[in-house]
């Protein structure tokens, strides 16, 4: 029986270490091979070098690419959250007629195809005489990161109390003051967490970006065209290991943020109120 | 009705084709304690809910000194409430929470906390200032919902069963404690509630309410001592309803009923005339049990009995009522308590309480 047990444990073990490194072996491979000084990507090592870095920092166009997905990036989290926030709130509170076709509506490019939506919009914004650009990109992403937001933030607004609202309009606070001074503190983590999801998916959505954009391409687009340049290649490693580390930042501050935030957060109002 | 200090006047309620109240008028009187007193689903929470402004009336008009505040939303009125869950803001501490409502007051941080500090000392809660809300019990919670509603000096504090969550207890302790300081405040209380004890021992009147109407409104005692209807007197401690038939009408009713045969009782106000159905109530202190016959006793069976501590409550069956029981509570019985036991029942019909059914 203890004999079962314990072979049962070791094979659970060894299958949870090998899925783990399936996951992420390969992306360790990633800076492993953007500082080796070799302009293939192979074993055995050459030696140790900063070149690429220095390389990436002197790319113009990277830097472009760059700043275009993080403008982009930015204005898709703050207005589908924004649009989530509003949603969510609304699906959460009242009960609308034709609620469910509406939401199931606003969900739908979760299942749709992406390749699909960017191609329909893409004839959409050229019939409407509308140019390419970073706004089309933009567009097209607000469109598949609604859903995500709403699904995040439906869950935290049904988390909390609808008496609590209640009991702020009772002690005299109107529906912004309510809002902000108990709504938005306890929503908060989850508006937390739909900016950060957002922001993520926009930052490395390709197919979007590449029907919708024009010659100046965000960081995804730019780095597939450097793939077709053998040379250009470690460049592109060490700029994908400098995305990993933001990654790992992003990640573990948020996390960070939310548990500060369900201990911590009672002296909030005091600015507040 | 002119002087009342809350009017409500024809309140109906309908959800889609549920009538949760149903065309009610009342007038609560300025300082009083007023219970509305009702099965779970009966309305009582949607007429509190429709006072303090959550939910608008379909049909009505309520007013409170006067000015109709029918259409005037939550925030603006002169009203506060202690909701059944406290509603304590979770992401505030006690003092945030009890000074919420001060805001618009503008008022500078030391009268602001010498304000929380006062509400905080009335509720017994010194020192409890940076409590967090998820460090506190179910009756910490209860208080600090009430310094924070009575931080607004309300003209009317709402309160939605606020003690049905705490233990037994608890729960007596804080009914004294609740009752003390509506006067010693002398704002005007409306308490809803399903729980009669509580209703009785806290009140200064009761609506007694079911299906979205009303069925009596009065003192405590007079809904205790003379319940207006079967209905009122079922749900209003225990009570011994017999059927029962009148058999003549003069200055006392005559009504014959399968347990205790013939008894002459009160009119009650009670239109009746030969013949009519009629219920006649009886608390189960009321009637007594002897293990010798008296004149007047009549012979009946024990079927069980339950020591409470400071009573004993007896269920017993008369000779010649087939089935039908009926309840004793009495202190001092002395005789052999088995079931199947005889004994002598007394009583004295000048406590019976005529009902039309």
């Amino acid at each position: 029986m203890n004999r079962n047990m314990n072979l049962a444990a070791r094979i659970l073990g060894t299958y949870a270490v090998i899925y783990v490194a399936y996951l992420y072996l390969p992306v360790l491979f990633l800076p492993l091979f953007s500082f080796n000084d070799s302009i293939y990507i192979s074993f055995p090592l050459r030696g140790w070098t900063l070149k690429w870095y220095q390389i990436m920092l002197a790319n113009e166009a990277l830097h472009r690419a760059l700043m275009n997905s993080l403008k982009v990036g930015i204005t898709t989290a703050l207005i589908s959250t924004f649009l989530g926030i509003l949603g969510a709130r609304a699906v959460t509170r009242y009960r609308l007629p034709g609620q469910k076709p509406v939401v199931g509506a606003i969900m739908l490019p979760l299942v749709v195809p992406e390749i699909i939506l960017a191609m329909a919009l893409l004839i959409l914004i050229l019939r409407l005489g509308g140019s390419l650009g970073l706004v089309s990109i933009a567009a097209g992403h607000i469109l598949i990161c609604v859903p995500f937001a709403m699904v995040v933030l439906m869950s935290r607004f049904e988390g909390f109390n609808r008496s609590l609202e209640e009991a702020s309009h009772d002690l005299g606070e109107n529906a912004w003051w309510t809002f902000w001074r108990v709504t938005f503190p306890n929503v908060l983590p989850g508006i937390v967490a739909s900016l950060l999801l957002t922001f993520t998916i926009s930052f490395d959505e390709f197919i979007m970006a590449f029907f919708l954009g024009s010659t100046d391409p965000t960081l995804p687009v730019f780095m597939w065209n450097q793939l077709r340049f053998p040379k250009l290649l470690p460049g592109v490693l060490a700029l994908g290991a400098c995305i990993l580390i933001a990654s790992v930042f992003i990640v573990l501050l948020a996390e960070w943020f939310r548990r500060r935030n369900t201990s911590d957060a009672k002296t909030g109002d005091m600015i507040i109120g | 009705m002119d002087n009342a200090f809350i009017e409500i006047a024809s309140v109906s309620k309908s959800f889609g084709n549920v009538t949760a109240v149903d065309n009610i008028s009342l007038a609560i009187q300025k300082g009083e304690f007023f219970s509305l007193l009702g099965p779970s689903g009966c309305g009582k929470t949607t007429l509190l809910r429709i006072l303090g402004g959550f939910e608008a009336p379909t049909a009505g008009k309520i007013m409170i000194e006067g000015q109709d505040i029918t259409h005037m939303p939550a925030h603006l009125r002169p009203t506060n409430m202690v909701f059944q869950n406290y509603a304590i803001f979770p992401h505030l501490n006690v003092e945030q929470n009890v000074a919420y409502g001060l805001r618009q007051q503008k008022l500078s941080r030391e009268e602001q906390t010498e304000k929380v500090s006062a509400a905080l000392a009335m509720v017994q809660l010194e020192g409890f200032d940076k409590r967090g809300a998820d460090e506190m019990s179910g009756g910490q919670k209860q208080r600090v919902a009430l310094a924070r509603a009575l931080i607004k000096r309300p003209k009317v504090l709402l309160l939605d069963e606020p003690l049905g969550a705490l233990d037994k207890k608890l729960r007596e302790e804080m009914q004294i404690e609740l009752r003390m300081l509506q006067q010693q405040v002398g704002i005007t209380f409306v308490f809803v509630t399903h729980d009669q004890d509580e209703a009785l021992t806290l009140s200064d009147r009761i609506a007694v309410m079911n299906e979205g109407r009303i069925l009596q409104q009065a003192p405590p005692r007079d809904i205790y001592e003379r319940p207006s209807s079967r209905e009122v007197a079922n749900f209003i401690g225990q009570m011994n309803l017999l059927t029962g038939t009148v058999e003549s009408v003069g200055e006392q009713v005559v009504v014959s009923s399968a347990e205790l045969g013939s008894v002459s009782v009160d009119t009650n106000n009670q239109n009746v005339h030969p013949g009519d159905r009629v219920t006649i109530a009886i608390r189960p202190e009321n009637l007594s049990l002897s293990d010798v016959p008296t004149a007047q006793a009549l012979p009946v069976t024990l079927a069980a009995s339950a020591f409470w501590g400071h009573t004993t409550h007896y269920r017993i069956i008369p000779e010649g009522a087939g089935t039908n029981t009926l309840d004793v509570t009495q202190q001092d019985y002395h005789g052999s308590q088995n079931s199947g036991d005889r004994a002598w029942l007394c009583f004295d019909s000048s406590n019976f309480l005529l009902l039309k059914d």
